[in-house]
């Protein structure tokens, strides 16, 4: 039984017991300062190594997915079922010249890539894969997510001004209208979230979970996030600063090779950013349901699988909904998108406020 | 090395930065270029705020200037039709008079900072972020709710002209 525990114990923490081991070996040559430098690259690359891993294969299951719902098959030549096909499109992308426009603002043209993709990475700071499978507990953790997305509102804008092209701009402020208008519904539905943890801290928030998932408690904040992260995302059915048929691409027309692969990069690591934050908020984030129903019963059960397999198939799962979205719905037009956000979400998410206040107060009034 | 030697570093960095996005502000031909080094100034105060363990200040810092005000700024300015000429932040011939009011505006920091002594507050508690919660909805009630109706006017002013529309 003991072995089973160590075993058990090993696969939910193998990556901080395999950083662990590192770092001491590390140790045994090396001056303290050496090694912690060399362990956070190491950290960096291992993180980067799986981000790119993560989006290649979101892009190959949306293709595959959006196929399936078209009645289509979808890209399934190169290799097994197509496995290999971001391989070949990443290959593709970074062998293309990349293209800078005669009258574009240069430096603001080449930055704006930047702009955009680090934000997108640094929102994984906060996230917690499981319980100690986080890079930075910070105890303003959800409030840090909103803080570096809105940062990528500035990559947008410099992207589609320093393109020097009057459809890039006009994506550009149609993203930067869109995104700052369905930040405050998205805020306002965290706001819930936080008060029923107690805690703005991802961690904290999960433990919270431990008895009932937040999305019993809080639908209406999930419905508000969902849909304003999905707003945020720029993703069908929001997806009006890239309209092919009004505006060519948006705000990277003008981006080729190695840019656009990064600008598609940043956009899916949002994407998965936010399904990993709605895992973590309303869903439980790495807790095991099993285990969770089991404990309503006094059922002792197992978790079945380590809880970052749990993180992930949860996250998975809400990412398909984003494929589903864009497999279902019609674009909205832009005077339906300003009135959703201002008329329908935003008063949602006061409303919700308001009875999660009274909710809470009423609560604390009876149990003491 | 240890803490503050780390420390230290990062706040040097953070101040030569800040300087040169500062006078990148002014400086540079064009405004928008003017306007990308203030998000890049905004950014490194945040990171004062980390420095200082203020964290809750140091999201705030990016959410509200960051996010809000210079996106504002960018918005604006790429509007006009002359957002892309290479002189649109010219600069001027009053150089004296900036020049004598730049110097009085230092003197008088350098003799009043110069003369104070500043308290430091030891180990900054570790529920921080709690502590400021609690001060806001306590001691400092009022200016909290005054600042929260005016936000709230301007929430529903928005929907109201959405609504015209």
């Amino acid at each position: 039984m003991d072995a089973l525990n160590a075993v058990s114990n090993f696969i939910s923490n193998v990556l901080p017991i395999l950083r662990d081991l590192l770092a001491g070996l590390l140790n045994n040559f090396l001056p303290g300062w050496l090694t912690e430098i060399v362990m956070s690259i190491v950290s960096i690359s291992v993180f980067l190594a799986f981000a790119t891993i993560v989006v290649m294969s979101l892009t190959l299951v949306e293709r595959r997915v959006i196929a399936f719902m078209q009645n289509r098959l979808g890209p399934n030549r190169v290799g097994p079922q197509g496995v290999l096909q971001p391989v070949a499109d990443v290959i593709k992308l970074f062998a293309k010249e990349d293209i800078i426009p005669a009258n574009a603002d240069p430096w603001v043209y080449r930055l704006a890539t930047t702009v955009m993709v680090i934000p997108a990475l640094l929102i994984y700071a906060v996230i917690p894969w499981s319980q100690n499978m986080v890079i930075a507990n910070l105890s303003i953790g959800i409030l840090y997510f909103v803080a570096i997305s809105s940062v990528s509102v500035v990559g947008l804008l410099m992207a589609g001004w320093g393109s020097n092209n009057k459809f890039a701009l006009l994506g550009a402020m149609r993203a930067a209208a869109q995104v700052i208008s369905y930040e405050i519904p998205l805020v306002f539905s965290i706001i819930g979230v936080a008060m029923l943890a107690g805690s703005l801290s991802t961690v904290d928030i999960v433990n919270a979970q431990r008895v009932l998932w937040f999305i019993v408690l809080q639908p209406v904040a999930f419905f508000v996030f969902f849909t304003a992260a999905t707003a945020e995302l720029n993703r069908t059915p929001f997806d009006l600063m890239e309209a092919e048929s009004e505006i060519v691409a948006g705000y990277h027309v003008e981006y080729s090779g190695v840019r656009f692969a990064l600008f598609f990069l940043a956009e899916y690591l949002n994407g998965f950013a936010v399904a990993a934050l709605a895992t973590t908020m309303f869903f439980g984030g790495w807790l095991s349901p099993v285990e969770t129903i089991g404990n309503w019963f006094g059922w002792n059960l197992p978790p079945l699988l380590p809880p970052y397999a749990w993180f992930f198939l949860k996250t998975y799962l809400l990412f398909f909904i984003l494929y589903w979205l864009r497999g279902t719905l019609p674009r909205v037009r832009i005077d339906q998108l300003m009135g959703l956000a201002w008329k329908v979400l935003l008063p949602l998410a006061l409303a919700n406020l308001a009875l999660t206040s009274i909710g809470l107060y009423l609560y604390r009034v009876i149990t003491t | 090395m240890n803490a503050d030697s780390y420390v230290a570093i990062a706040f040097w960095i953070l101040a030569i930065g800040m300087v040169l996005a500062a006078y990148a502000v002014v400086a540079l031909p064009r405004i928008i270029h003017s306007a990308l080094a203030l998000v890049l100034f905004f950014f490194q105060i945040a990171g004062l705020y980390v420095l200082l363990r203020a964290e809750f200040i140091a999201a705030v810092q990016v959410i509200i200037y960051v996010g809000a005000v210079t996106v504002l700024f960018l918005f604006a300015i790429m509007l006009t039709n002359r957002s892309y000429a290479p002189d649109s932040n010219p600069a001027n011939r009053q150089w004296i008079a900036a020049g004598v009011v730049s110097l009085g505006l230092l003197g008088t920091l350098l003799a009043t900072l110069g003369r104070q002594t500043w308290p430091t507050g030891g180990q900054v508690p570790a529920n921080a972020t709690v502590l400021l919660g609690q001060l806001m909805l306590g001691p400092f009630i009022l200016p909290f709710e005054i600042a929260a109706i005016l936000l709230l006017v301007a929430m529903v002013g928005a929907i109201v002209i959405a609504r015209e529309s």
